[in-house]
């Protein structure tokens, strides 16, 4: 790409990525010394101690439902999903904005993902994390699931149900988990290396220097590193698609009105990444003020990001035209009571209506570009995403529950005070893994953000952004 | 060795030197290391200061291990062997044995199962006129009251543990003065009594005590508003072709309700749409289920049901009856009635109701003497209780005698009328001026708290004694098990009072029949067996009475019972309906706990009343125009006055209740009875009076504005017009037999659509059929089913989060006008689809297919994800949410069916079709070199059910009842488009309903 095929001020112009004036020093010791410092935010403190509270609650949460059992929640018969699989799927969907970052726009050479995508990576391994929780609480003996799951070889020669969704969930998030926890380790190997060679205390240097795996940078290393983040990248990509495919298949596979539909796979990844660019907002926006990053993390990234969220959020919006399509043109009459109930005379009508406002309406905003580069406005449109993808789960699983085939099972949920506690309390873990995360390790790629400078390119012209 | 040594050493020491070895002797390097190493390798490292510590760690270690060792239980006792194994007895192989529950004098005969010596399982008696192998819901609930851990079981003399022989010797100081004057202050309050042997000492003390007297109170039966009739029916359902009810419940309640229910469902259970029905009109105030069978129902206040009666009996020509004027939808209804009793003199029915005061009693006897009914379709005999007096009438001459001081001893037995008796007679007050006051119970009750002495009654699974049934069938009475609790039988209590103290209640009942075999007694009975033949002796009689535990020829069909005349004059003219202001109260028993007698009995609590389907309330039933008239909704809180009494209730919106009516059922508000009972519901007693048992005008309703939680295991009652029950006309059906039914359903898709072909079920190849014409929603399976599979309580909050564990369900619905709703009923067990939902999408393969077909859940593999349950379109499968099942209660351990897993935490369960159950078949089949023959397999539902709606079998024999009953036009699928493949299936309701009416 030529930034001269371009006349000036086209707008397919590339925009540089990082605010000029940067250089391999700067850059160095910005995001080394944002870890070895002794002043750590105030606000970071603030963050832990309210992630680290609601983490604790998490664990009272677990500890009183491993006591008890899951009727400590309001699930119940008919609807004997609700905020465990709510939970599990809008995680899991969070998820995939890193993947997404770091394995898709690198294939695409997309350069302004570098600011962003060591952060985004880390949030979707502890997404996964916070999700993996409820896949494995959720079950009635939970001591039995964690390992019943898995096809092991045992003296009873029996094996999981292949055909069950269930089953490949296990597969899908598990792989998913691995390959992310993979990538994004590899893509810390030489930045460990720098933290390794920053540090002042031994014991420091020590630590970073194991987990730096022996980093000297040499040319053979980082042939071999490129080679395998392209590899991996490549394996990531079908992943970013696979997962919420595979996740959606739990609700496709059934025979509920309101799971039953052909659109889901799709329509479950375009969510997926509509929610994953929202949380990425949501952390990055007070992240970035917090430690100054404006300059790494430019408004380009954020305007950029708020489009991936405008276009996957439509996506999202056509995969509601289509149940409501389908469910009419189907002229099945539980499909079409299904609808009716879901939008207009059930008790939870409420609930699609709030999650079209959150997910179609209000990011509607993202169409102006004064907007996009709006810090507030973008952050508030992503707290409206982040709501609305958790009430489509919310729509698509408890309200197509609770009332199904037979009028004389349909009932009522309510979700009790331990479903908020476990719901919050991944959140508290959500955050302190963060959090800690940007205290001890770079949260941005420190030598990919060189490779953006014009010094990294001996022939490039000088004015940066280009190869 | 070196002996030079040993001789130096010997050589230096003084006076005796003791040693062991020559090793020990030579005092050698080697030596001491040994004697250090002799104890273990410690004994040196104690000496080392630094090896102390690794010493000291390791003796607590071992201290440790040592407490663990002691984890492994050592057998406590000596286990004994069956070294002569007791006859007739195989471990792990039920035993029956036919007995009878005596209830409000009633007995209903059944076969108890008892495994090793406990009866678990209650079943109905198959040869017993009253029961044909069916059972009602408190038949069948009736075994967890033997093992209620809140039974009392030490006999309390004011406040104190005592003695029966103190007990008897108090109560004899009692009788001796009493002997002087004729036992004038001798009161003895009973329920209802029929039993032979207890009528015989009871009329042997009224001999020897001419001025003693012997009252009756039983809050549900024999109390008849306004004083009972002195004639009973027995009535011959299968004969009729109309049958009009007149606000009785006959399906529903009563001694006869079984085999009513078995021989009106016998003329339901249609074979081809030929084949005639019966038709019922119901003239009642509250919806019951037989008011929900009726082909024509018409709500009408209870007062009104007198006019409705003499408006029929005037239009089919009963002398001196006029009809008055009524309503016109009313007029209609009687006209139609009125017509078809007429069309089929001799062939039809009017039945009147046990809430209905004598004079409705008399006009229907009048109404079916004139059709010729009368010996055909119905017996008038004399009651079946022995001295039958009207309990209202009865408790009030108590309470005056009570009033007037001239009680000197009161005997309560089994009857709790602190709790029960009517308000007005303020029978707590009275009771407290007796002399010597003693109640004689299962339970620690109201009554017991305020009599001097208490007695614990025994169970009737653990006592000898007899029992009519409601056709004057005599049953025997043989106990199960030892009573638990050293419990005491009224028979026992009483012959004591005749100077027969010490005698053994299986003495007394046995003597008694000897003597009546003998003809000895003052009550006469022809006792022959089944076919008619006389026994040779006493023994033989006893021994046949106890094996078939009834006895035939005692029936009042066969006896010959007097019938007692017509009364003379019929009080044809109905007082004026129009003088009621206010609102109408009804009073009914409560459908599962009945008079609170079943309160502490969690089956019963959480069996889900009939139409309502509430569980662990009580409840006011409103009708929609009332409701909206007073603005209160369901859970609203009414306060209802009557006579100056206010009791509140929470309101339940009942379509189908007459307008201006409020029905209210007692039973619950228990404070005394058990953990179970105490606390729960409302307790309506305080508004029923003396002189109006069963209905009361000119009450008065308002809304309290507060908010009462209620637990309903339904909340839709509403069909959406999916036809989960199809309902066809007899007309339709006639005319387009698979048609009408089949079009109520989306269309199925083929089987031959699928890309494998599909599995063959060789060998057995179960499946069931739900006749709906048939079924009463009694719920009578739930309970059975309950008591089958060990299936938990979970309580009125679980309920309330829709977590009941029944795995048969009976849902309800309404269609049409509120005000005059159809009701249906469907009972709902697993489908046990062939091609399951459910078993695809369990991860770890913990529901999955026989090869007979049945959906089997394998418990220890569950892990609990509950996908199963989201994916079947029919709900039935239940998910232990918590520890459902009680692991801790001793008492009600014993009464589990040891072949069914208690369940536990985290699982999911459902029906199985009482796999246990074909099990025991195919072992006995095996053993017997066959193969299982249809009827082998009977389910736990299918059993008790009193209406034969529900029919289990191989569906791979042509031959079978349930191959035959699918093979009928109107056996259609639930969800059958959905490609499920269910093996159960329904029989769609064909309703005989009269064109006259239709038109209207």
């Amino acid at each position: 790409m030529h930034n001269t095929s371009f006349p000036e001020g086209d707008f397919r112009a590339p925009v540089p990525v990082l605010t000029p004036g940067q250089g391999y020093r700067s850059i160095t010791d910005k995001l080394t010394g944002l870890v070895f410092t002794a002043n750590t935010p105030r606000a970071w403190f603030a963050f832990v101690g309210v992630g680290f509270s609601l983490l604790m609650c998490l664990l009272m949460a677990l500890t009183w439902l491993l006591l008890k059992g899951i009727g400590i929640w309001g699930n119940n018969i008919p609807v004997g999903w609700a905020f465990d699989i709510i939970n599990f799927v809008w995680w899991i969907g969070i998820g995939h904005a890193g993947t997404l970052i770091s394995a898709v726009l690198l294939l695409f050479k997309q350069d302004w993902r570098m600011s962003i995508s060591r952060s985004a990576e880390a949030m979707t391994i502890f997404a996964v994390v916070c999700a993996a929780i409820f896949p494995i609480f959720h079950t009635g003996r939970p001591w039995l699931a964690i390992y019943w799951l898995l096809p092991y070889p045992n003296t009873m020669l029996l094996w999981p149900n292949f055909r069950s969704p269930l089953i490949w969930d296990v597969f899908a998030v598990s792989t998913y988990a691995t390959v992310s926890i993979v990538f994004w380790y590899t893509g810390l190997i030489p930045d460990l290396a720098t933290f390794r060679d920053r540090a002042k205390n031994k014991i420091v240097a020590r630590v970073y220097g194991i987990l730096a795996l022996g980093w000297r940078g040499s040319a053979k290393h980082w042939y071999r590193y490129e080679n395998a983040s392209l590899l991996l990248a490549g394996l990531s990509t079908p992943l970013v698609l696979s997962v919420h495919t595979v996740v959606s298949f739990d609700f496709a596979v059934a025979v509920l009105p309101g799971w039953h539909a052909t659109i889901f796979p799709p329509y479950f990844v375009a969510g997926a990444v509509y929610a994953g660019f929202a949380m990425v907002l949501t952390l990055l926006i007070p992240l970035r003020k917090m430690y100054g990053l404006q300059d790494l993390i430019t408004m380009h990234h954020i305007e950029n990001m708020a489009k991936v969220m405008l276009v996957t959020g439509l996506i999202v919006v056509y995969g509601y035209a289509c149940e409501l399509f389908f469910g009419w043109y189907s002229g099945n009459t539980y499909e079409r009571f299904m609808l009716i109930n879901r939008t207009w005379r059930g008790p939870y009508a409420w609930a699609y209506w709030m999650l079209l406002l959150c997910n179609f309406i209000v990011p509607q905003l993202m169409w102006s570009k004064r907007f996009r580069r709006n810090i507030p406005v973008v952050f508030f449109v992503c707290m409206f995403v982040n709501v609305g993808m958790w009430l489509e789960r919310f729509v698509i699983i408890v309200t197509s529950l609770h009332r199904d085939f037979i009028p004389s099972s349909w009932q009522m949920y309510y979700p009790t005070r331990w479903d908020f506690l476990t719901f919050f309390g991944t959140i508290g873990l959500f955050l302190t893994l963060m959090f800690l995360f940007v205290r001890v390790l770079p949260m941005l790629a420190i030598f990919e953000l060189k490779t953006l400078l014009p010094e990294a390119k001996p022939k490039a012209s000088g004015d940066g952004g280009s190869h | 060795m070196d002996f030079a040594s040993v001789r130096n050493r010997l050589a230096g020491l003084e006076g005796k030197a003791y040693w062991r070895s020559l090793e020990e002797l030579a005092d050698s390097s080697e030596f001491n290391d040994y004697l250090h190493r002799e104890f273990p390798v410690q004994a040196s490292e104690f000496s080392d200061p630094a090896g102390r510590r690794t010493f000291l760690k390791l003796m607590g270690a071992s201290l440790a291990l040592a407490g663990v060792g002691a984890c492994t239980r050592q057998p406590p006792q000596k286990l004994i062997p069956y070294i002569r194994q007791p006859e007739e007895l195989i471990p792990g192989r039920p035993m029956f044995f036919a007995t009878a529950m005596p209830m409000g004098g009633y007995a209903y005969p059944l076969l108890a199962e008892n495994h090793m010596g406990r009866p678990t399982k209650l079943e109905g008696n198959p040869e017993h006129p009253a029961s044909l192998g069916a059972t009602d819901v408190f038949g069948q609930a009736s075994i967890l009251n033997l093992y209620d851990p809140d039974r009392s079981r030490t006999i309390i003399g004011r406040g104190e543990v005592k003695t029966w022989s103190g007990f008897m010797a108090a109560l004899q100081a009692v009788m001796n003065t009493q002997r002087g004057i004729a036992g004038a202050g001798i009161r003895i309050l009973t329920e209802p009594v029929s039993s032979p042997s207890l009528v015989e000492q009871m009329h042997q003390l009224l001999t020897d005590f001419p001025e003693a007297r012997w009252h009756q109170w039983d809050p549900v039966f024999g109390t008849v508003q306004g004083g009972a009739p002195d004639f009973a029916p027995i009535y011959a359902l299968k004969e009729a072709e109309v049958i009009v009810s007149l606000d009785a419940d006959f399906l529903g309640s009563g001694a006869g309700q079984l085999r009513y229910s078995k021989d009106f469902a016998s003329r339901r259970r249609i074979d081809t749409p030929k084949d005639e029905q019966n038709r019922l009109y119901v003239a009642e105030p509250v919806p019951t289920i037989t008011g929900a069978k009726a082909e024509h129902r018409m709500a009408v206040q209870a007062h009104s049901i007198h006019a409705v009666a003499a408006a029929i009996a005037s239009a089919v020509g009963v002398a001196g009856a006029s009809a008055g004027s009524l309503p016109e939808s009313v007029a209609t209804f009687v006209k139609a009635a009125a017509a078809d009793l007429a069309a089929n003199r001799g062939k039809s029915v009017v039945i009147a109701g046990a809430h209905q005061p004598a004079a409705v009693h008399h006009l229907a006897r009048a109404i079916n003497d004139a059709l010729g009914n009368t010996t055909k379709t119905v017996l008038y005999t004399t009651p079946v209780t022995a001295s039958p007096a009207d309990g209202a009438t009865s408790i009030t001459d108590l309470v005056t005698a009570l009033d007037a001081g001239k009680v000197d001893l009161l005997l309560i037995v089994d009857t709790n009328p602190v709790f029960t008796a009517p308000a007005n007679l303020k029978f707590a007050e009275a009771l407290q001026k007796a002399t010597t006051r003693i109640h004689l119970g299962l339970h620690h009750d109201d009554t017991a708290e305020l009599c001097h002495w208490h007695v614990p009654a025994a169970h009737y699974l653990e006592s000898w004694g007899d029992a009519r049934a409601f056709d004057g069938t005599v049953s025997l009475i043989q106990p199960l098990i030892a009573p638990i609790y050293d419990g005491r039988t009224a028979l026992e209590v009483i012959a004591s009072m005749n100077g027969q103290l010490g005698r053994s209640t299986f003495e007394l009942v046995k003597d008694f029949w000897t003597r009546a075999f003998e003809g000895s007694t003052t009550q006469k009975f022809s006792l022959k067996d089944a076919k008619g033949n006389a026994f040779a002796t006493a023994e033989a009689f006893w021994r046949h009475a106890l094996h078939d535990g009834f006895v035939a020829s005692t029936s009042f069909h066969a006896d010959g019972a007097v019938v007692p005349p017509a009364p003379a004059a019929v009080a044809a003219t109905a007082p004026s309906s129009s003088a009621s202001n206010g609102f109408e109260i009804v009073f009914r028993a409560d459908p599962t706990i009945l008079d609170g007698r079943f309160g502490n009995n969690g089956w019963m609590q959480e069996l889900p009343k009939p139409l309502s389907k509430l569980t662990w309330d009580n409840v006011a039933y409103v009708g929609f125009a009332t409701a909206e008239k007073l603005g209160v909704k369901n859970e609203d809180v009414i306060q209802i006055t009557s006579e100056g009494r206010t009791i509140q209730m929470p309101v339940w919106v009942m379509p189908g209740t007459a307008d201006n009516t409020i029905a209210v059922h007692f039973g619950y508000g228990q404070t005394k009875l058990g953990r179970v009972a105490n606390g729960v519901g409302h307790n309506a007693y305080p508004l029923r009076s003396s002189s109006a048992p069963w209905f009361i005008s000119g009450a008065t309703v308002t809304k309290t504005g507060e908010k009462y939680i209620l637990a309903s295991t339904q909340t839709h009652f509403n069909m959406e017009g999916r036809h989960p029950v199809r309902v066809v006309t007899a007309e339709e059906y006639r005319h387009e037999p698979k048609e009408s039914v089949e079009k109520l359903g989306p269309e199925v898709p083929s089987k031959d659509m699928s890309l494998y072909t599909p599995f063959e079920y060789n060998g057995n190849k179960w499946g069931m059929a739900i006749d709906l014409n048939a079924c009463t929603g009694c719920g009578v399976c739930m309970v059975a089913c309950v008591a089958e599979n060990n299936i938990a309580v979970v309580g009125k909050e679980q309920i309330k989060k829709a977590r009941e564990m029944h795995w048969i369900r009976v849902d309800t619905y309404f269609e049409g006008s509120p005000d005059a709703p159809n009701m249906y009923h469907q009972p709902v067990p697993c489908q046990q689809c062939e091609n399951a939902p459910c078993e695809q999408v369990c991860p770890v393969g913990a529901t999955v297919h026989s090869d007979e077909g049945l959906n089997d859940m394998v418990y220890n593999r569950c892990v609990g994800t509950r996908y199963c349950s989201n994916n079947c379109p029919y709900k039935v499968r239940r998910f232990n949410f918590l520890l459902y099942s009680d692991f801790n209660t001793e008492e009600i351990k014993a009464q589990r069916n040891p072949d069914v897993t208690i369940r536990s935490r985290g699982v999911m369960e459902k029906c199985t079709y009482c796999t246990q159950r074909i099990s025991h078949a195919r072992i006995d089949a095996k053993t017997q070199g066959r193969d299982i023959k249809d009827g082998d397999v009977v389910t736990a539902c299918q059993q008790a059910c009193p209406s034969d709606a529900i029919m289990f079998g191989n569906l791979n024999d042509p031959n079978s009842k349930v191959a035959k009953l699918k093979a009928q036009e109107r056996n259609y699928g639930l969800l059958e488009d959905l490609n499920t493949h269910p093996r159960t299936t329904y029989l769609a309701v064909v309703k005989n309903t009269n064109p006259a009416l239709d038109k209207a």
